[in-house]
């Protein structure tokens, strides 16, 4: 509406105006169109798993539509709910998510905090290398950190292999790099005045860190507790190397080494598994997403 | 620290003097602090990190039963295997071709998304980041479903269009593309999300402007939003490269490296040589591979850190 009396006014610019406006409009539509299609491509897979678990494995080996639920049942969750290794696989996976998160926030909040504002010899050089070592994939230490384990047990008796608390030593290296980078970002822009004010009253710098630096960064520190959360949830490598007897399996690996036997798929089953599998790390991103982006993107825009 | 001195220096040369005294022993145990803060830092990464690295290189001049040093014997036995080469060549295909699919696919997606109004953005981008929230090993599983030789679902769809049963991953083709679409898909959201943030960082004005010289669309890309976002690009492309290049849940999920050994990367690789056929030496030969790799992601960006330090 309002072009059309700007256009009255301003006979001149009729035509630019019109034209930019069409192309907007024209811009807005297709971006809309291949948004769908992009969501529809994004959210595929995880309909698809619901879909799936909602079916008897009479109805997935029938030859129906597979994109429609005909005769939605609940028994693929009651049977896995009910199972007392799925449960257990979602009790180690748990503990361990919980306990690393809390490894690692006591590790690296101090540490960044450090490096941040407590300058001392090397402190720019270890930041540095707090980072490169991110860069290191785990694929790359998985056989020696087993071969260190195994001569461990060897030499003290302390049996590691095969140990869910073996990924309580293991993930922190995945995740502290990482929240520590993060944090350092947060802590480094806070104003300076602050932490001096901290100081004129009195504060050690233990106080300046619990009452003046996690207060203010407190959605840096959101943002690494759900960063280290996920990664520890998601991490599927180490447990398949390090554990391997049933009651000791997370649930990325209990899921895929018992539904999965032999040859005999059990779809159903292994579609509510991975749901289910998949549900605490979406329910924290639908409730935090905010942060969750913050943490994502503060990796390469902070710093 | 420093301005507390000054602060205390204003007020007496008597307390000027003890001032100095006590800052000194607080220089001395602020670092001490500093330092015993950053020890398990220092540990947790010497022990389980930098030692590990080091110690791969050692595992990789033993011999099978680790009792033995044969030098590169381990290097040298690869070299003559075709499958090693194939290995090569695959590892370098998937993470060449992912990395570029995801870039481009996250800045187009990116585009649409900043596109439309700002009230609709939220909701746009919470569905699009979907894919890179699930853990990879559980939605890889719906892939491998959604490819089953029998059941696919995808299958069933195409067969409406005339297009017969296609062997996701039964076919060595077919097998690599499944497993470079399945990485696009958990890895593209991630470029899209950090291109958004980088297009949201233009100012308009530069828009505006080029807009006012008569730029069409594509001169607007190219001589605005490309080199505004250089940075952006290439730190996340780099990123990537190097977590594609380590990729081991999908493959190892999708196709556990079949058929005949036509999908395997260096990491699934690896563990099927070190864990499953339990020579760790040849296994930890077979990872050292991906350090060249690295070493180059690893000099570009301290470049970019060390850049934007001098900057700030």
């Amino acid at each position: 509406m309002s072009t059309v009396t700007i256009d009255k006014a301003a006979p001149t610019r009729k035509v630019k105006y019109g034209s930019m406006s069409r192309d907007r409009a024209w811009a807005l539509k297709w971006s809309y169109f291949f948004l769908t299609i992009f969501a529809m491509f994004s959210l595929l897979p995880p309909l698809y798993m619901l879909i799936t678990s909602l079916k008897s494995s009479a109805e997935i080996s029938a030859a129906t539509n597979p994109w429609w639920v005909f005769n939605p049942t609940l028994a693929n969750y009651v049977e896995i709910l009910t199972s007392n290794q799925f449960l257990r696989f979602f009790w180690n996976s748990a503990m361990v998510s919980i306990f690393v998160v809390t490894l690692t926030m006591l590790i690296s909040v101090p540490a960044a905090f450090a490096l941040a504002r407590m300058r001392f010899w090397g402190s720019a050089t270890l930041a540095t290398g707090v980072f490169l070592t991110y860069l290191i994939p785990e694929t790359l230490l998985f056989l020696p950190l087993f071969k260190m384990f195994a001569a461990f047990g060897e030499f003290t008796g302390i049996q590691l292999i095969n140990k869910w608390y073996v990924l309580l030593l293991v993930y922190p290296t995945l995740t502290v790099p990482f929240c520590t980078w993060i944090m350092i970002g947060y802590f480094a822009s806070i104003p300076k005045e602050l932490d001096e004010a901290a100081v004129i009253d009195g504060a050690s710098w233990f106080q300046t860190l619990t009452r003046i630096f996690i207060p203010v960064a407190f959605p840096g520190i959101i943002a690494a507790t759900i960063f280290a959360f996920t990664v520890s949830w998601a991490q599927f490598l180490y447990p398949l190397v390090f554990t391997t007897s049933v009651d000791q399996l997370v649930l990325p690996v209990g899921i895929i080494t018992t539904l999965i036997k032999g040859d005999v798929f059990a779809w159903g089953q292994i579609m509510t598994g991975a749901l289910l599998g998949a549900a605490p790390p979406l329910i924290i991103y639908a409730f935090l997403m905010d942060y969750y982006i913050a943490g994502l993107t503060a990796g390469a825009t902070k710093g | 620290m420093a301005d507390v001195a000054v602060q205390s220096n204003a007020v007496t040369g008597l307390a000027r003097a003890r001032k100095r005294s006590g800052l000194r022993t607080a220089l001395k145990r602020k670092s001490t602090a500093a330092f015993l803060m950053t020890l398990p830092l220092i540990i947790l990464v010497g022990l389980l990190v930098i030692y590990p690295a080091f110690y791969s290189l050692h595992l990789a001049s033993l011999n099978k039963s680790m009792q033995r040093f044969v030098g590169l014997g381990n290097f040298e036995f690869l070299f003559k295997r075709d499958t090693f080469w194939l290995v090569v060549k695959q590892s370098c295909i998937f993470a060449i071709t992912a990395v570029c699919f995801k870039a481009l696919i996250g800045f187009i997606v990116a585009h649409f998304v900043h596109n439309i109004p700002a009230k609709g953005q939220r909701k746009w981008r919470g569905m699009l980041l979907v894919p890179w929230v699930i853990p990879p090993a559980m939605s890889t599983l719906a892939w491998l479903w959604l490819f089953d030789p029998s059941y696919s679902a995808f299958n069933y769809t195409l067969s409406f269009f005339g297009i017969g049963p296609i062997p996701w991953t039964g076919d060595a083709g077919w097998a690599r593309f499944s497993v470079i679409l399945v990485n696009i898909w958990v890895g593209a959201p991630f470029f899209m999300i950090m291109y958004l943030a980088a297009l949201k960082s233009v100012p308009d004005q530069l828009y505006e402007a080029a807009a006012i010289d008569g730029a069409n669309w594509w001169q607007r890309i190219w001589y605005v939003t490309l080199p505004m976002m250089r940075n952006i690009i290439a730190i996340t492309t780099l990123f990537s490269l190097i977590v594609t290049f380590a990729n081991f849940d999908i493959v190892r999920i999708l196709t556990a490296g079949g058929p005949l050994d036509h999908t395997h990367i260096f990491a699934t690789w690896a563990f099927r040589v070190g864990i499953e056929g339990s020579d760790v030496p040849l296994g930890a030969s077979v990872s050292l591979f991906m350090v060249p790799i690295l070493a180059i992601a690893a000099v570009f960006i301290l470049r970019d850190i060390n850049k934007r330090g001098n900057e700030a």
